[in-house]
């Protein structure tokens, strides 16, 4: 096929909405790379973008498995969107199991792209499939183009000079060049990419942009397909913008805390599933004094992360939720010696190892209450990749305010999600004042350690200032001046202190917002918070078209909750409140019991974000069952 | 260390705190509190200089007895505390007081990871063969058979060796001293706060409640003599009353003979060195009484990069290359698009 052939016959164009592409073959086909490279072409062409990545815990299971598909799914749209989508438009599949695997979530007259060169006996086989379904009918409701996608790239790299193993690697970016095409995306920005990411591997570089091309006019020139499909530019806010995960996010906004703070960032932390990437990414960023220390194991993290704090550096440790289980007793610590220290739990499914590549929300309990002895410490929960930004710089703003460890609530999907962030001017960031105390703030020259604020804070004196020598510990201290204090009446108000503190900071940060009811009068509340977000708002717009209001509070304080909470509740008094959660009802419970509110919950549990639709079902259902009661 | 800071002079006084010392009367860790206060009233350097980091146990106490900075942390984790603390504040003499429960057994892996990083911190660790705190359980280096409350027929635990741990651990400097010798723990002290690098210096230490005399061996002045051999740089392996008995290598391995005996002179005993090679240090560290006698001294001291020094490196470098970070830069990534006003419709917020 010559690459400069043009297309045979004009190809009718149909405008969409919106799009939901998934692209799925095996853990080694690259298709993390194949989406994020769409996503980023999509994005920059002006569309709103929301993606999930969606991976097997195996780096790489047997190929050709079910247990070995890794899967990537992107929305893009001509007006803002939430999520990734409820169901899938187009699927690419590049082997029988990825088709097996996804084919449940593609919609009916769905798109199907498939590498025909994948559906061999011995692949259809180890997928458990009898029969191949590109023959036998079985894909007929839905449409399906059958491209021998290996055959294609190892011709189009042929003059190259690559070994046929690592042409055939190349597929991908073949089945990317088809799916640009019938979606009208341009090339350029993904040619740049392959461009810079190849910058000293001429042969790869080349191999890669002549199999990207040849998929693209590919779908230009063969009678496959009789209409391509255009989704507009999205209609957002003006402003300028970039893409951004949200462990990128995480990473450039605890940067962002070091510089407004002026204070090196001291990041200890120990590889796990989802929260590693936050650690590469500050491990490059170097020069910004940036200090990251790969620890022996959690508590070593942590506890690190506590001496820097000491020192007064801003100590920063991260890991998802059984690295937060090892990290308890050092967070008791941080907790009785007030330091300040960011702590980011990237939630997982679990319990244990659980799904370490998985979305969940149930690690809320052990955020807020799991530690020995009443042990309070402020939470915040990010609600999607580009809030992760604000939250890192709020969470250190309240950690060194109230002198206190902060733990910040991310999850495996925002981590590995990306979407359009409007990101702000530096310039526009406040500085985050910190104080540190010099002199001595007692009677004859005495340091009292523990002489606290209007907010409760104690002194942040660092070690090398004369005359503030004083030590500090996990054992109870006297009120003021610190020292070890066993006296029972002592004890009952440094617990009341500790916890009047954390209180205290609900003053300090914003006041909580009512979305999509304007004045009030919506006919029910949904209560959400963390990486629901998307699929809350996206819900609660589509029953606005239907003629449903739904109010939405999104929490991002959750410890403690916002100051203006309870007043929301008595609001909503005689209305449902739904509260939808990826764990069996952990806020709903802390709703109830803080606020006597007959909160209902809607419950997911399987690694998967909720859909749309089942938000929109349940708060529907809410609203019936209220009538009927009537 | 600050260079501004005037040297004065300072007395013991300067470093004591004001808080009752409350471990029981004829505990050993007196007398290494009182040594360690003496050291560093003699080093001239004041006390806010200092950071002394502990875990938990009797001798995690400590930090609450000095006038200087000081950090109470948690069971076994005082050295991963210390390490954030050093990589933040180079300029800090930091010290971890620690057990042999805290540090060979809970926080094991903190010490053998500090070790091999080789953190600028000067690690003491108090073995007395026992846990004092919990009220008498075997620890890691009580000895095979030991008959305590959690082990009424005898431990079953082969006692661990701290020394060959350390070594294992790429040490740069281990000593040994003993909390009954003041002028040998006060200059092995010196010398491990003077290294650069993690100093690792095992201290033995009575407990005269739930051990007493598990390390007489040593401790007593009567007969220390013959059990113990006081490591000297450069010195041969000479112990015993008389200073007659050596130590010699046969065919790989240790033996006590007597000089003058079977022909034997002071020029066949081995002679210490520090900087030698691993398998002598090695060699040492596996000389347990009552075989053989026990070392007491620095068994190894050899240079070695800091970890501080070698993660300010990488700044420094980075900052010398590419310039101090640009937060905008930053921030706005690599490719970015603008909406404009007119595209602007229906918000997203």
């Amino acid at each position: 096929m010559s690459l400069e052939a043009q297309p045979k016959t004009p190809k009718e164009v149909e405008e969409l909405p919106q799009v939901t592409i998934r692209f799925a073959g095996d853990s080694g086909d690259g298709m993390q790379l194949t989406g994020t490279q769409f996503t980023n072409a999509s994005a920059i062409f002006g569309n709103d973008v929301s993606t999930m990545a969606d991976f097997p815990a195996e780096i790489r299971a047997p190929a050709g498995t079910v247990y070995g598909v890794s899967g990537f799914q992107l929305q893009f749209s001509s007006s803002a969107i939430y999520t990734p989508g409820d169901v899938v438009d187009c699927l690419v599949a590049m082997n029988p199991a990825a088709l097996k695997v996804n084919l449940a979530e593609l919609k009916h007259g769905g798109v199907i792209i498939l590498n025909e060169d994948g559906f061999t006996e011995q692949t259809l086989k180890l997928a458990g499939m009898d029969r191949n379904p590109i023959k036998d009918g079985s894909l007929g409701k839905y449409t399906v183009h059958s491209i021998p996608m290996t055959q294609s790239t190892l011709r189009a790299c042929e003059e190259v000079g690559l070994t046929g193993k690592e042409a055939g690697r190349c597929k991908n970016f073949y089945a990317l060049g088809v799916v640009c095409w019938l979606y009208s995306r341009p090339l350029e920005p993904i040619l740049d990419f392959i461009e810079m990411k190849f910058k000293d591997r001429e042969q790869l570089r080349e191999a890669n942009k002549r199999v990207l091309r040849a998929g693209y006019y590919f779908g230009e020139t063969a009678e496959l397909f009789t209409r391509v499909f255009r989704v507009r530019k999205a209609h957002l806010p003006p402003g300028v913008y970039r893409e951004v995960h949200g462990n990128e996010a995480l990473a450039i906004g605890l940067i962002a805390a070091g510089q407004l703070a002026n204070k090196p960032i001291f990041y200890g932390s120990y590889p796990i599933t989802p929260a590693s990437d936050i650690l590469h990414e500050l491990a490059r960023h170097k020069q910004f004094g940036v200090k990251t220390f790969q620890a022996e194991d959690e508590i070593a993290a942590i506890c690190a992360a506590l001496g820097a704090s000491y020192g007064g550096a801003l100590g920063v440790t991260a890991s998802s939720g059984p690295g937060i289980a090892l990290k308890a007793e050092a967070l008791g610590l941080a907790v009785m010696v007030e330091l300040p220290l960011v702590v980011i739990n990237v939630q997982r499914g679990g319990p244990s190892t659980g799904l370490p590549t998985k979305v969940e929300q149930a690690d809320l309990f052990q955020a807020v209450l799991g530690r020995n002895g009443e042990c309070p410490l402020p939470v915040l929960a990010a609600r999607s990749p580009s809030d992760c930004f604000e939250v890192a710089l709020e969470a250190t703003r309240i950690a060194v305010k109230f002198m206190t460890p902060v733990m910040v609530l991310s999850d495996g999907f925002i981590a590995n999600s990306a979407e359009p962030w409007c990101f702000p001017n530096t310039g526009d960031l406040d500085p985050i004042e910190i104080e540190h105390t010099d002199e001595p703030n007692g009677e004859n020259g005495r340091f009292l350690s523990y002489k606290r604020d209007e907010w409760l804070a104690r002194p942040w004196a660092l070690p090398g200032t004369p005359g503030l020598t004083h030590r500090i510990g996990g054992l109870e201290k006297q009120d003021v001046t610190g020292n070890v204090s066993y006296d029972p009446e002592n004890h009952q108000r440094m617990v009341n202190l500790r916890q009047a503190k954390v209180d205290k900071v609900a003053e300090f940060v914003a006041e909580q917002e009512i979305m999509n009811d304007p004045d009030g009068t919506a006919e029910m509340l949904v209560v959400g918070w963390g990486s629901t977000y998307g699929a809350i708002r996206e819900s609660a717009r589509r029953l606005l078209r239907k003629g449903v209001r739904v109010a939405h509070v999104h929490l991002r304080h959750l410890n403690p909750f916002p100051r203006n909470l309870g007043a929301i509740f008595e609001k909503y008094r005689d209305r449902p409140v739904l509260v939808p959660e990826m764990n069996k009802g952990q806020l709903a419970t802390l709703l109830r019991s803080k606020y006597l509110v007959d909160t209902q919950h809607l419950e997911k549990v399987q690694g998967r974000p909720f859909t749309t639709v089942e938000i929109m079902d349940a708060a529907e259902e809410l609203l019936a069952a209220k009538g009927a009661k009537k | 260390m600050s260079v501004t800071e005037q040297k004065r002079e300072y007395t013991v006084k300067d470093f004591g705190s004001d808080q009752d010392v409350r471990w029981c009367p004829g505990c050993g860790d007196y007398s290494i509190l009182s040594a360690v206060k003496k050291v560093l009233a003699e080093a001239g350097v004041p006390p806010e200089q200092y950071v002394f980091i502990s875990g938990i146990g009797c001798s995690s106490r400590f930090p609450y007895y000095m006038s200087t900075y000081g950090i109470h942390s948690i069971h076994g984790r005082a050295m991963a505390v210390a390490t954030g603390l050093k990589v933040a504040r180079p300029d800090l003499h930091t010290f971890v007081i620690t057990g042999d429960g805290d540090a060979l057994s809970i926080g094991g892996n903190h010490t053998i990871h500090t070790l091999r990083r080789n953190v600028d911190i000067t690690i003491l660790l108090f073995n007395n063969q026992i846990y004092g705190l919990t009220k008498g359980q075997y620890s890691p280096t009580s000895p095979f058979g030991k008959k305590t409350k959690s082990t009424p027929m005898g431990s079953l635990d082969q006692p661990i060796a701290p020394m060959a741990i350390a070594l294992a651990a790429e040490a740069t400097f281990m000593a040994r001293t003993i909390d009954m010798h003041p002028k040998h723990l006060m200059a092995t002290v010196k010398r491990a706060m003077e290294h650069k690098g993690t100093s690792f210096v095992e201290i033995y230490q009575n407990c005269n409640i739930f051990n007493d005399g598990a390390l007489a061996y040593a401790q007593d002045r009567k007969v220390r003599a013959e059990n113990v051999i006081e490591l000297e740089q450069g010195k041969p392996l000479l112990f015993g009353k008389d200073m007659n008995k050596g130590i010699v290598s046969e065919k790989g391995h240790l033996k006590a003979v007597r000089i003058g005996e079977d022909g034997i002179t002071e020029d066949d005993v081995l002679v210490h060195d520090e900087e030698d090679s691993e398998s002598y240090h090695a060699m040492l560290t596996r000389m347990r009484y009552p075989e053989l006698p026990e070392p007491i001294g620095v068994f190894r001291a050899i240079e070695r990069p800091t970890y501080e020094d070698l993660v300010n490196g990488q700044i420094e470098r980075v900052i010398e290359r590419k310039g101090k970070g640009d937060l905008q830069k930053l921030i706005v990534g690599r490719s970015t698009w603008e909406v404009h006003e007119d595209e602007a419709e229906a918000g997203k917020g």
